[in-house]
């Protein structure tokens, strides 16, 4: 079992590596007509949460959304086609790559203004609950989320309501070019989820198997009867902000930084784990890159096929 | 529009009442729809628009709400996203303000965003209002920043009548409405059929039909139009007046038809002058009716100042119906008509003297 988890926790880590590297890899093209906000070091999150989740629970996601996206199982030629803006994408080219969607498996959302998705993940956990439905809902949030009051609106309100929601704090330290501790005073952001009465967690973010483990205490507290669950996981975000590149040089932030938070790379780390205790050789490793690559590329290749909507699209879906 | 011998052979009840019994209609019928809302189940049920409505159908579909706007209009999105149809409520519309992120970036564009999958089916009830000092923060009428919003529909019913039938057709709709009630028309009695029944979203009404000049207004300014048209009417001087009861998605046709009998248009709206609605409509006819017109058309609004306090102030602010009376004298070109003397007993700052506060 344990082998098992770890097989699909580094088999989904590689899955979203390898998209986004194919997007630093042809973004440079100017095909991709739109902001990039790319998850290559915090992967581990994504895979750890959704490995925890069935089909029937939900996600709600934020601007960093593509690496919680294809680990809970959204379709890969509609992600590129969407990122490509065609009318073959997730969001028939309305979205671009901050609004993803694969109501199929669950991913009901996700929007890039900081803290605006958490009320709505709410909602959801709201419905679930009057509904009896049973389902768990994941919203992921940034660091910088915690500054915004919409976040203690919605704590204040899950807890009152005992709703089963699992807010997610992917702390990466930086909100754009500043620094958490120019935002925020010496204290945990935990801190606040506790102050507002809710089962908190702190856990590794660069560690999918822990993420997993401490996304299944959450949810086995929600159906305990417990409530809402907040965790925190540190860390980092390795490419700038938004778009392809690196940006060390530019000041707001030191290579060596970097370089300490690369080390701890949670897919090389995963991928060490499994060939010590003998779940996949170098070899086998090898060929499952292949294969995903090769579904990368058909992806790409079927969104750069697809077409752009018509100008008749246009003044579809303004209302239902 | 009834006369009052026929309203009263039939059934009838103050537009605070036709609320509550559409939302409570609307439940029965409907067991995903829920009523949210700062002192919704209070003793004074917003205004006597949710009262009882805790008795009949308990604290999970009749819910008070932490003061978090904001946040409570997102959980409302994702309510509506999965499957509920929430009202939500605001004593004020200044209130609302709070919420514009989730209002108009989530529900307005939630739908288009994502392709057309979900849709957001969501009333927001908004109280707008004048008088009894309620000042800059509590008695604004900021219909116009709604109707801006593609996604959007913004519905101002001016009778009970339209107020049962508007909100069941707005709960039932798919999309987020923007429900806007004047709260000096909270007290007004009209006909209201017993039976659940629909007035459609996106319709104007003639409600009166005249051949001298059309008035197009929106909510309580309906009601001055129906006392303008009234005096004149013994001097002489027909008016229609269109209720334009929705403003997005605006029926202009209406409007513009009217205008094309009548060859002038003045425009009665509870907002502000620079951006209001009453710009939106005289726009409208002039890119489609120009060359109809015989003047130029007229608008009366609020002034662009904040709503002061004091009665002292509000008698100047709020305009007059003996100035609406005075400008479409002199569109039609009727200046001997006597403008009737404002009786100076009767207070500006309530609807009626059954109104005494405090809120």
């Amino acid at each position: 079992m344990e082998s098992e988890n770890l097989y699909s926790l580094f088999k989904n880590l590689l899955y979203v590596r390898l998209v986004e590297e194919k997007i630093v890899e042809l973004y440079p093209e100017q095909e991709m007509r739109c902001p990039v906000h790319l998850s290559i070091g915090q992967e581990a999150i994504g895979v750890g949460v959704s490995q925890a989740l069935t089909k029937n629970d939900l996600i709600f996601s934020n601007h960093r959304a593509h690496g919680h996206y294809l680990a809970k199982g959204g379709d890969l030629k509609k992600f590129f086609a969407e990122i490509y803006g065609k009318i073959t994408g997730c969001s028939k080219g309305r979205g671009g790559s901050m609004h993803l969607v694969d109501l199929n498996v669950g991913f009901v959302g996700s929007t890039p203004l900081v803290g605006n998705i958490i009320p709505v993940a709410l909602g959801a956990a709201f419905t679930s609950s009057f509904n009896n439905q049973g389902k768990i809902i994941v919203v992921f949030l940034g660091d910088a989320a915690s500054e915004e009051g919409v976040l203690h609106e919605s704590l204040n309100f899950a807890k009152l309501k005992n709703l089963p929601i699992i807010f997610f704090c992917e702390n990466n330290l930086y909100s754009v070019y500043t620094s958490l501790n120019k935002r925020q005073p010496d204290r945990k952001i935990i801190d606040i989820a506790k102050a507002h009465g809710l089962t908190s967690f702190e856990v590794d973010g660069n560690d999918a198997l822990a993420v997993y483990k401490r996304t299944k205490e959450a949810i086995e507290s929600i159906k305990f009867g417990n409530g809402p669950v907040f965790i925190e996981s540190p860390t980092y975000r390795w490419r700038e902000h938004c778009g392809p590149n690196y940006d060390n040089n530019i000041g707001y932030r030191t290579e060596e930084e970097f370089l300490k938070w690369k080390e701890r790379c949670p897919l090389e780390k995963l991928q060490l784990n499994l060939i010590q205790l003998g779940i996949l050789t170098e070899q086998e490793i090898l060929s499952l890159r292949e294969k995903i690559s090769f579904k990368i590329n058909e992806a790409v290749i079927f969104a750069k096929m697809s077409p752009y909507p018509s100008k008749e699209d246009l003044i579809k879906y303004i209302y239902a | 529009m009834l006369n009052k011998m026929e309203i009263n052979q039939k059934r009838t009840l103050t537009y605070a009442q036709a609320i509550c019994e559409a939302t409570e209609q609307a439940m029965l019928e409907d067991s995903s729809v829920f009523i949210i809302g700062e002192g919704v189940p209070d003793p004074k049920g917003i205004f006597g628009t949710t009262n009882g409505l805790l008795e009949i159908f308990g604290p999970k579909r009749v819910l008070d709400m932490p003061v978090s706007e904001n946040g409570l209009t997102g959980m409302c999105i994702g309510a509506a996203l999965t499957g509920l149809r929430p009202i939500l409520t605001h004593q004020r519309i200044d209130f609302s303000l709070l919420s514009l992120d989730q209002i108009i970036n989530n529900a307005a564009k939630w739908y288009y965003m994502f392709g057309g999958q979900l849709s957001v089916p969501l009333v927001i009830r908004m109280v707008i209002g004048r008088g009894w000092g309620q000042g800059a923060q509590h008695s604004q009428n900021l219909q116009a920043l709604f109707a801006h919003i593609p996604g959007l529909k913004v519905v101002m019913p001016s009778n009970a009548y339209d107020a049962k039938g508007m909100l069941i057709a707005a709960i039932k709709d798919n999309n987020p409405v923007i429900y806007i009630e004047h709260r000096w028309l909270h007290n007004t009695i009209d006909y209201v059929p017993k039976e659940i029944y629909e007035v459609p979203i996106g319709k104007s009404k003639v409600i009166c039909e005249g051949k001298d000049i059309t008035i197009a207004s929106t909510s309580f300014m309906t009601l001055e139009a129906i006392k303008v048209a009234k005096y004149l009417e013994q001097e002489g001087v027909s008016v229609e007046i269109v209720d334009i009861r929705t403003l997005r998605p605006l029926d202009d046709e209406s409007i513009i038809n009217s205008v094309k009998k009548t060859k002038r248009l003045l425009v009665l709206d509870s907002g502000y002058y620079t951006g209001g609605f009453a710009g939106e409509i005289i726009s409208r006819v002039t890119e489609k009716a120009f060359s109809f017109m015989d003047v130029a058309p007229q608008r009366i609004t609020l002034p662009d100042i904040p709503t002061p306090s004091s009665p002292g102030l509000t008698k100047y602010y709020y305009p007059h119906y003996t100035e609406m009376i005075k400008t479409v004298l002199r569109m039609v070109e009727r200046e001997d008509i006597k403008i009737p003397s404002i009786d100076e007993a009767v207070p500006l700052d309530v609807p009626d003297k059954s109104f005494t506060g405090p809120f």
